[in-house]
């Protein structure tokens, strides 16, 4: 394959926006146009005046993660312009090597995320466990966490169930731009955290991003089916119904304990 | 669109012809929204979708016409639709469905 498929799978392969336009009436239906968030672009509609409208309506599309189509006066004719924008892949960190991190992975690649799982247990974080995530990262999370890319695109999940490893692998955490972060704990594990988080000088309202206990209450027990109900919160969140909003018909785990 | 170039890529490797369907306008209770895309062969290979399978068949058909005449064409599918008993969707959404000869240009 060459050309601007090519292009747009190798853009969406090194987690860069772009924007796919093609042109559906009017000169040239089929015509294609991409866009990269490097301000670089490929293949063109016609006629010009259309590829010129298009051009300044992707740019402000770009990262919008929406598909549309579009009507453009052109030389007194309407033309049809199908726009996709593509953002970089979801991507999942788990920190924590544990028996549940092992079915979140599975359960996370069928959702197209980007896996990576870390833990500083050796005997924990193995390929032998984890023969599907794409990256397998040994060392102190909140060591190696600041050299991920742990933008809007990004869900947090921290399983260690263990301060030592968790308490600074959530500060790394809330001073990212990660889109979701959840933890592992019961309530008073989890306001035990807020408590010590709020003492090293962390907002109520930064400390409000945290989803923990984490999860959509399902009432599983078992690891697969707590790792389904971090995904479907998570699903949740992403979708606009956070079930810690009063409108919303969901609940968080562990809300009727 | 990710998994679907890719096993386009094979496809394409393995000497298919192929058609690229995509959901560009979606209104109603329509069961996938704009960027749902199908990609099919003429040998009858398939991956993605447009619908919860219920206009699969005749976007298949439209596929194959499109390939055929090369040229792309924007179908519309829906309750309202005077083909409703054939390709209807049964949710009651309308889509529109843009159908193209898979090339690079």
């Amino acid at each position: 394959m060459s050309g601007i498929h090519d292009q747009l799978l190798a853009a969406i392969e090194q987690e860069q926006g772009a924007l796919l336009a093609t042109q559906m009436s009017g000169d040239k239906p089929g015509a294609k146009l991409l866009l990269l968030d490097d301000g670089t672009s490929q293949g063109k509609l016609a006629p010009a005046a259309l590829d010129q409208q298009v051009r300044a309506d992707g740019q402000s599309m770009l990262n919008s993660g929406e598909a549309t189509s579009r009507s453009y006066e052109v030389d007194g004719a309407t033309v049809d312009v199908y726009l996709e924008s593509h953002l970089p892949p979801r991507r999942m960190v788990i920190v924590g090597a544990v028996h549940t991190a092992i079915h979140l992975v599975a359960f996370a690649r069928e959702f197209g995320c980007h896996t990576t799982v870390v833990d500083a247990r050796e005997m924990f974080a193995t390929r032998e466990r984890f023969p599907h995530a794409d990256e397998l990262l040994i060392g102190w999370p909140d060591e190696i966490m600041p050299d991920l890319n742990l933008g809007p695109q990004t869900d947090i999940v921290m399983l260690a169930h263990d301060p030592k490893f968790e308490d600074p692998a959530m500060e790394v955490a809330l001073k990212s731009r990660a889109g979701y972060i959840g933890a592992m704990g019961s309530k008073n594990t989890s306001a035990a955290r807020d408590e010590r988080l709020k003492a090293r000088g962390f907002t109520d309202e930064q400390i409000s991003r945290i989803h923990g206990p984490v999860g959509l209450n399902l009432g599983g027990k078992t690891p697969p089916e707590i790792a389904i109900s971090i995904m479907a919160e998570i699903v949740a969140v992403r979708r606009g119904k956070d079930p810690r909003a009063s409108s919303s018909p969901l609940q968080p785990a562990k809300s009727d304990q | 669109m990710r998994d679907i170039l890719q096993d386009i890529r094979e496809w394409q490797s393995a000497g298919e012809e192929i058609a690229l369907a995509t959901v560009v306008k979606a209104s109603g209770s329509a069961p996938r929204q704009a960027g749902a895309k199908l990609a099919v062969t003429r040998s009858g290979k398939m991956v993605g979708s447009v619908s919860g399978g219920c206009v699969e068949g005749a976007v298949f058909e439209k596929a194959m016409s499109v390939l055929d005449s090369g040229s792309p064409e924007v179908v519309h599918y829906g309750i309202s639709d005077e083909l409703a008993w054939d390709v209807g969707l049964s949710c009651g959404g309308q889509i529109d469905v843009f159908v193209e000869p898979f090339e690079d240009r």
